[in-house]
C-alpha cells in the first residue's frame, strides 16, 4: 500500500507542474502582450496593469516567470483580481459556498445513482430499467446551462418551489435548486455505470458461489455484489470531479450564487483575462488533488492494492 | 426412451435408498427467438457414500446437471419438467427459501476456477465465516471464528489462524481450491457436487487435492457428484461414471466396465481418443517409427539445437526495487528432423519462454540456438526474415489466434503476402491446397473465424503455419484448449503431417498423458530447468527424476487400463 | 447383462438407444450468409427503430447546416425589428421573435451550421491526436508509453471545458470557428487516447499478432494491418459520442461568452441571450434548448447502438 501511495504521489507531481505550465503557457507564451490581450476589448486602469505587469514578472525570460508564479501559488499568493482584490480573499468568501454546493451536489448524485443504478440493474429489462434509462439518456444529453434555465423557469418562476436565484445571503437551505440541478445532471453517468457495473458484477463467478454456500440473496447482494460494484462508480468520480467544477461554474453564474464558480463565470462574461487564469488554476489544483484523494480511497477498497503479494 | 418402464433395480439395490434420485429431467433456456431444451431426460440416482462422475465434453450438459440440481443455472435456464428427489423430498417444488437450507447444508458445491468464485475484496475468513453462519453451523462470533478455522485446517491450509486474514489473491490456485473445498464441506452435507474442481491447478496439485477431498468424503461418508472432462480421472475417482453428450445420458455404469467394455460409439470414441499411460503413439502411417532410445537418432542431424538456454527477467517489486528472475536455466536439448520433442512442465516451468526464444521473438541472455547448425543469434536482419519462413508456430488460444478482422483465406495468406511469395492467383491456389490439407472445406476460405469452433480454428491455424513449407513448427500447447475427441482428431491430423512433410515439432505441453501419444522425446521442466529427458517409452517406463516420476503419478487414471482398442484405431 | 441395458438407474450397466447417423467430431457448420463483424453490426442495427429515429434527426440537422434555406426563408439577422421583440408566433414566423426581434426559428436553422460545424472540427482534431498518442503509447510501450501517458494526463487534468475558456480568453481577438474547434479538440483528446491505448494494448497481447511478428513483419506493418483495423470499432463509437460532446462544448462556451463572436449565430449565445426575457418569453429560449438536446441525444444515441452492435462478445461462438 505504502508503494503504492508514494507511485501516486510521484505521478502527480509532474501532473501538477505540468498542467499549471501548460495554463501559463498557453496565456503567457504566445505573441502580443498578454495582458492587453486577456483584457480584450476593455481598457484597466493603470495601476492594476502595472501590478500585473510586475506580478507576472514579464521582463524575465519564461520560465522565470512560471517559476515565480508556482512559488507564488505554493507561498499561498494566487494573484490579484481585475478589480484589484487579492485572489486569496475572494477564494476564502467563496469557497466555502461552492463547497456546500458540491457536498449537496454530489450527494444527491450519489443517492441516486446508486439506488436507482441498484434497482435498475436487477431489474433489467423491466419496466423500471427502460424508463430509468430514458430519463437518464435525457440527462446525460441535457446540456446543464439547459437544465438550469428550464430548472428555473418551471420549478421557481412558474410552480415556484424555489427561489430563481440565491444571491448574496445563503445557507444549505438556499442551495437546493442549483444543487439539484447539479446533482441531477452529474447523477445521470453515474447512474448508467452503476448499473453497468452491477449488471457485469451479477455475472460474475463468485455470486453464485455465494449462492452455493446457501446464502439469501438478501445477503448476497450488499455484500458480494455492491461492495464490488461501487468500485469503478468512486474511481470514475474523480473524472467526474471536472464535469462538477464546470457545472458549478455554470450553475453558480445562472443562479447567481456567490461561490468561487460564480466568480469565474463573472470574469468570463466580463472579459477579465487574468482573473479567469488565475481561477481556472484554482480549479485544476483542487481537482489534481480530488483526483489523488480518489485514489488513495480506491487504493483502500480494493485488498489486490493495499495487499502486493 | 420414456415410455419404456422402468425395470426394477436389481436385488441387491433394494436394500439401499438413494440418497439424490433424478427422473426426467429436462432444462432450457428463455431466448430471443424461442426456448431451448438443453438437458433432455436425465436419470440417475446417487447412493449415500458414493462417489459418482459425469464426464463429457463441452457442451454435453453435464455442469447444467449439476447447477439444475441445486438450482443455480445460468441466465434464463429452468427446469422444465422432471423431478430430483434428495431423501425423497423433490427440489423442484422446493421455494427459494427453502432452496437456501438446501444448499450448503445438504447439499455442497466445488465450482472450478478457484480465481474467479472467491470474491477479492473480502479476506478467505469472511467468506468461510459466512458459510458457517448461514448453515447454522456455529453462532455467535467466537464460535463462528472457531469453527471457520477448523474448516480451514481440515481442508489442509496449515496456519489456518494466519489465513483467515489474508485475501484470495494472495493465496496460490491450490490453496484457493482447498478453501473452496472447506467451504463445501464445511456444514458436513450430504452431497458434494464437485464442478471440474481441478482443471484450473497444475498437474501435481490437482492429485493432492483430490486425494484429500476423496478422505474427508470418506471419512465423513458425503457422497460425491464429480463432474469432469477427463476420463481417466473419472474412473480413478468415481465408483460409477455417466458420460453424456449433447444433454443426453449416452450410457451409465460401473467405471471398469465402462473403460474396459464401452457399448455406446460415443463412450468407445472417448475411451479410444483419451491419452494415458498404456496408450500408443500415433501412428499416421502404420510404420516402426523405430526411436527406442536415443541412440536411434544421435546420427541423424538435428535440425533444431538448443545449448545452454537462459533468460533472465527483471521483476518489478512494489518498491521500486526489481529483482532479477530466471525464468530459464541453462537448457539444452536436440530435435532431429522429422520427429517431435515434447516440452513438459507446469506452470511457470519455463516451456513457453523457451519457445518464445527459439521463434526469436525474444533474445536469451546467454546460450546458444542452432537451426541446421547455423546460430540464430548471429543472422543479419534479412537473413533472420528468412529464417522465419523455416519456423512457425501454433498458439494455445483457438480465439485469440485469428484475426477476428480478416477472413480465412487472407489469415492463411498472410505468411504468404509478408514473404511476397507468388502472386494473387498463386496465393489463392496455395490457401486452397492448405484448407484440403487440414481437412477443411475449401468454402471457408470467404467466411470468417466467429463462424468456427475451436477445434477448426486451430486447423485453420495449423494450415497458416505450414502456408511458407516450414521445417520446424512449434506448437505452443496447441491442443490444450480443445475437448478430448476433437484434441484426437487434431493431432492426428498433425501425425500425418509430419510423415507426409517431413516436419520438425516443438511440441510445448503441460499435460504428460498427450506427450505418450504424439512425441517421440521428451524433456522435463522444472521452474527453468532440464529435469530430465530422454525417449517417451525411457521416460515413462523408467523415469530417473523425483520430479518426472510425480508428474507420472499425477496423471489420472495413470494405472487403469483402456480397453476397446485405445489409440490403434477401432 | 444385455437385458439390464435399458435400466438407466441400476448400478447395471446403461446404454443409450443410438441413431443411426455417424457421428462426426467436430462437423463444420456454416451460416448461410457469410457474417464478419461489419455486416453482422448492420443486420443487428437496421432492425432498430431508435436507429433509424437517431440518424433521421442527425439528417435533418446536417441538412439544416449545409442547406439552411431549405428549411427557412427568413433571415436571422437582417430585419429584425425591435417591435417585434419578444412576440409570439404569427404569419411566417412560427416560433415567434426573440429579444432582439429577429426570427426564432431561421435562428435556430442557421445555428445548426455553427454547431455542427465547430462540432465536427473540434472531433476529428481531438480524435486525430488522440489516435496517434494513444496508438504510438499502446502499442510501443516503454519509455514512449510512459512520456506519452504522461502528457495525456497532464493534459487531462485541465477539464477541457476550462481549458477552452482559457485559450478562448486569451485569443480574445481572433474568434474563429478554427480557434474555436482546436480550443476543444486539443484538450478533449485526452480521453480518446486512454481508450484507444487501452484497447490496443488489449488486441497487442492476442495471439494473432505475436503469429504476425513471428512471420518477420515489423512492429508498424503489424500495426497498420492488424492491430488498426480491430480498433476501428470502438473508434467508431467514440467519434460518434465525441461529437455530442464537442456539440455541447461549443454551445456552452458560446453561452458563456467566450464562443464564436457575437455576430455569428450560435444556439448557445441564443439561449444566453434569451435568459434575460425568460419570464415574460420563455419559448425564445426553450425551442432552441428543445433543438440542441434533440442533437445531442441523438449522435449519443447512434454512438451507443453502434457500440452495442460491433460489442464482439454477442457474436462470438462456441
Amino acid at each position: 500500500m505504502l508503494g503504492y501511495i508514494l507511485r501516486r504521489l510521484l505521478q502527480v507531481i509532474p501532473v501538477f507542474f505540468g498542467a499549471t505550465l501548460l495554463i501559463y503557457f498557453m496565456v503567457f507564451a504566445l505573441p502580443g502582450d498578454p495582458i492587453l490581450a486577456l483584457f480584450g476589448d476593455k481598457t484597466p486602469n493603470d495601476a492594476v496593469l502595472e501590478a500585473l505587469r510586475a506580478q507576472y514578472h514579464l521582463d524575465q525570460p519564461f520560465l522565470v516567470q512560471y517559476f515565480y508564479y508556482i512559488t507564488g501559488i505554493f507561498q499561498g499568493n494566487l494573484g490579484v483580481t481585475f478589480s484589484g482584490q487579492s485572489v486569496n480573499d475572494v477564494l476564502g468568501r467563496t469557497l466555502p459556498v461552492t463547497g456546500r454546493l458540491a457536498i449537496m451536489a454530489i450527494a444527491i448524485e450519489f443517492t441516486l445513482a446508486i439506488i436507482i443504478g441498484t434497482v435498475s440493474a436487477l431489474r433489467k429489462g423491466k419496466i423500471f430499467d427502460n424508463t430509468m434509462l430514458v430519463i437518464a439518456l435525457i440527462f446525460v444529453a441535457l446540456p446543464i446551462f439547459v437544465l438550469s434555465f428550464l430548472a428555473q423557469y418551471f420549478l421557481a418562476i412558474q410552480w415556484g418551489w424555489f427561489k430563481p436565484t440565491v444571491g448574496a445571503q445563503n445557507d444549505w437551505g438556499d442551495l437546493w435548486l442549483p444543487a439539484i440541478v447539479l446533482g441531477f445532471s452529474l447523477y445521470a453517468t453515474s447512474m448508467r455505470l452503476m448499473r453497468g457495473s452491477v449488471i457485469d458484477t451479477l455475472n460474475q463467478d463468485w455470486v453464485r458461489t455465494a449462492y452455493s454456500k446457501g446464502l439469501s440473496r438478501s445477503r448476497v447482494i450488499p455484500t458480494h455484489v455492491l461492495r464490488n460494484s461501487l468500485i469503478p462508480v468512486i474511481t470514475n468520480s474523480a473524472t467526474n470531479f471536472g464535469v462538477l467544477l464546470v457545472g458549478a461554474t455554470v450553475t453558480e453564474g445562472i443562479f447567481n450564487v456567490p461561490g468561487v464558480g460564480n466568480t469565474l463565470f463573472q470574469a468570463i462574461q466580463k472579459h477579465e483575462g487574468p482573473t479567469v487564469v488565475s481561477f481556472v488554476t484554482v480549479f485544476v489544483i483542487i481537482y489534481v488533488l480530488v483526483n489523488l484523494l480518489v485514489d488513495m480511497l480506491y487504493g483502500l477498497l480494493d485488498p489486490r492494492i493495499r495487499y502486493v503479494k | 426412451m420414456s415410455d419404456m418402464a422402468f425395470r426394477t433395480t436389481s436385488s441387491r439395490e433394494s436394500a439401499r435408498e438413494p440418497l439424490l434420485s433424478i427422473r426426467g429431467l429436462r432444462v432450457a433456456f428463455d431466448s430471443q427467438s424461442g426456448t431451448r431444451e438443453v438437458l433432455h431426460d436425465v436419470n440417475f440416482d446417487i447412493f449415500p457414500g458414493e462417489t459418482i462422475a459425469i464426464v463429457g465434453e463441452s457442451g454435453s450438459g453435464k455442469s447444467t446437471t449439476a447447477s439444475a440440481i441445486v438450482n443455480l443455472l445460468p441466465g434464463t435456464g429452468h427446469v422444465t419438467s422432471g423431478t430430483i428427489l434428495l431423501d425423497g423430498e423433490d427440489l423442484t417444488v422446493y421455494s427459494k427459501a427453502q432452496m437456501e437450507d438446501v444448499r450448503g447444508r445438504e447439499i455442497g458445491y466445488v465450482p472450478q476456477d478457484p480465481m474467479s468464485n472467491l470474491n477479492p475484496v473480502w479476506s478467505i475468513g469472511f467468506q468461510v465465516k459466512e458459510a458457517v453462519r448461514a448453515n447454522g453451523i456455529a453462532s455467535g462470533k467466537k464460535d463462528v471464528e472457531a469453527r471457520a478455522i477448523e474448516v480451514l485446517k481440515q481442508a489442509g491450509l496449515a496456519d489456518a489462524e494466519k489465513r483467515m486474514h489474508q485475501y484470495p489473491h494472495q493465496f496460490s490456485g491450490g490453496m484457493r481450491q482447498r478453501a473452496l473445498i472447506g467451504i463445501g464441506l464445511a456444514a458436513d452435507p450430504k452431497l458434494l457436487i464437485a464442478d471440474e474442481p481441478t482443471s484450473a491447478l497444475d498437474v501435481t496439485v490437482q492429485r493432492v487435492i483430490l486425494d484429500h477431498m476423496a478422505s474427508l468424503t470418506r471419512e465423513k461418508g458425503t457422497s460425491v457428484l464429480l463432474i469432469t472432462h477427463d476420463l481417466g480421472l473419472a474412473a480413478e475417482r468415481a465408483e460409477r461414471i455417466i458420460v453424456m453428450k449433447d444433454g443426453e445420458i449416452v450410457e451409465s455404469g460401473p467405471s471398469r466396465l465402462i473403460l474396459e467394455n464401452p457399448q455406446h460409439p460415443y463412450t468407445q470414441r472417448l475411451v479410444a481418443a483419451a491419452p494415458s499411460l498404456a496408450s500408443q503413439r500415433i501412428q499416421a502411417v502404420v510404420e516402426d517409427r523405430g526411436v527406442q532410445s536415443l541412440a536411434d537418432v544421435a546420427d541423424a542431424a538435428p535440425t533444431l539445437r538448443v545449448r545452454d538456454l537462459t533468460k533472465d527477467y527483471k521483476i518489478r517489486q512494489g518498491n521500486f526495487r526489481s529483482e532479477p528472475f530466471r525464468a530459464v536455466d541453462a537448457v539444452s536439448f536436440d530435435i532431429p528432423r522429422g520427429k517431435t520433442l515434447a516440452l513438459v512442465g507446469e506452470s511457470g516451468s519455463g516451456k513457453s519462454t523457451v519457445a518464445k526464444m527459439v521463434l526469436k521473438l525474444e533474445d536469451p541472455t546467454s546460450g546458444s540456438i542452432e537451426v541446421d547448425g547455423i546460430d540464430i543469434a548471429a543472422l543479419s536482419k534479412k537473413e533472420t526474415f528468412n529464417l522465419r519462413r523455416r519456423m512457425q508456430p501454433v498458439f494455445q488460444d483457438p480465439y485469440g489466434s485469428l484475426d477476428p478482422m480478416r477472413n480465412i483465406g487472407n489469415t492463411i495468406a498472410e505468411p504468404l503476402e509478408i514473404h511476397r511469395v507468388g502472386d494473387a492467383k498463386s496465393r489463392r491456389e496455395r490457401v486452397r491446397e492448405l484448407l484440403d490439407q487440414v481437412s477443411l472445406p475449401q468454402s471457408l476460405a470467404s467466411r470468417y473465424a466467429n463462424e468456427l469452433s475451436g477445434g477448426q480454428r486451430q486447423r485453420v491455424a495449423i494450415a497458416r503455419a505450414l502456408a511458407l513449407k516450414p521445417d520446424i513448427v512449434i506448437l505452443d500447447e496447441a491442443v490444450s484448449a480443445l475437448d478430448v475427441l476433437v484434441q484426437d482428431q487434431v493431432l492426428q491430423l498433425l501425425s500425418e503431417l509430419q510423415s507426409e512433410l517431413n516436419l520438425t515439432y516443438l511440441f510445448i505441453t503441460h499435460d504428460l498423458a498427450v506427450v505418450r501419444v504424439a512425441a517421440d522425446l521428451v524433456c522435463v521442466m522444472e521452474r527453468g530447468r532440464v529435469v530430465e529427458q530422454g525417449t517417451v517409452d525411457e521416460i515413462f517406463a523408467s523415469p530417473t527424476q523425483e520430479y518426472t516420476r510425480r508428474l507420472l503419478d499425477a496423471i489420472p487414471g495413470a494405472s487403469i487400463p483402456l480397453g476397446g482398442g485405445a489409440a490403434s484405431g477401432l | 447383462m444385455s437385458s439390464d441395458l435399458n435400466d438407466p438407474t441400476g448400478v447395471d450397466h446403461y446404454v443409450a438407444p443410438t441413431s443411426t447417423t455417424t457421428l462426426v467430431v467436430d462437423a463444420v457448420r456454416v451460416d448461410e450468409k457469410p457474417s464478419n463483424l461489419w455486416s453482422d453490426a448492420w443486420r443487428d442495427l437496421r432492425r432498430r427503430p431508435t436507429f433509424w429515429i437517431s440518424l433521421l434527426v442527425v439528417a435533418i440537422v446536417l441538412l439544416m447546416a449545409i442547406w439552411p434555406t431549405l428549411f427557412t426563408q427568413v433571415s436571422p439577422t437582417d430585419n429584425c425589428q425591435l417591435a417585434d421583440s419578444n412576440g409570439g408566433p404569427t404569419d411566417g414566423h412560427p416560433l415567434g421573435f426573440t429579444f432582439l426581434g429577429c426570427d426564432v426559428w431561421a435562428r435556430m436553422v442557421w445555428g445548426a451550421r455553427t454547431s455542427l460545424t465547430v462540432g465536427l472540427l473540434a472531433t476529428i482534431i481531438g480524435t486525430v491526436i488522440g489516435l496517434i498518442m494513444g496508438a504510438f503509447a499502446g502499442f510501443y510501450g516503454g519509455w514512449l508509453d510512459s512520456l506519452l501517458s504522461r502528457v495525456g494526463d497532464i493534459f487531462f487534468s485541465i477539464p477541457y471545458i476550462l481549458a477552452a475558456v482559457v485559450v478562448m480568453s486569451v485569443f480574445s481577438t481572433n474568434r474563429t470557428m478554427f480557434t474555436l474547434a482546436f480550443a476543444i479538440g486539443g484538450f478533449a483528446w485526452a480521453s480518446t487516447a486512454r481508450v484507444v491505448r487501452a484497447e490496443i494494448l488489449r488486441v497487442r497481447q492476442a495471439d494473432f499478432v505475436t503469429a504476425s511478428r513471428a512471420l518477420g513483419q515489423s512492429r508498424f506493418m503489424t500495426l497498420v494491418t492488424h492491430v488498426v483495423p480491430n480498433a476501428i470499432a470502438p473508434l467508431l463509437v467514440i467519434t460518434t459520442i465525441s461529437l455530442a460532446a464537442a456539440i455541447v462544448a461549443e454551445a456552452t462556451l458560446s453561452f458563456l461568452g467566450v464562443g464564436l463572436g457575437s455576430n455569428v449565430m450560435s444556439w448557445g449565445l441564443d439561449i444566453s441571450a434569451a435568459q434575460q426575457s425568460l419570464r415574460v418569453a420563455p419559448m425564445a429560449l426553450i425551442y432552441p434548448s428543445i433543438l440542441l438536446t434533440v442533437t445531442v441525444l441523438a449522435f449519443i444515441l447512434l454512438g451507443e447502438l453502434i457500440r452495442d452492435a460491433l460489442d464482439p462478445r454477442a457474436r462470438a461462438r462456441r
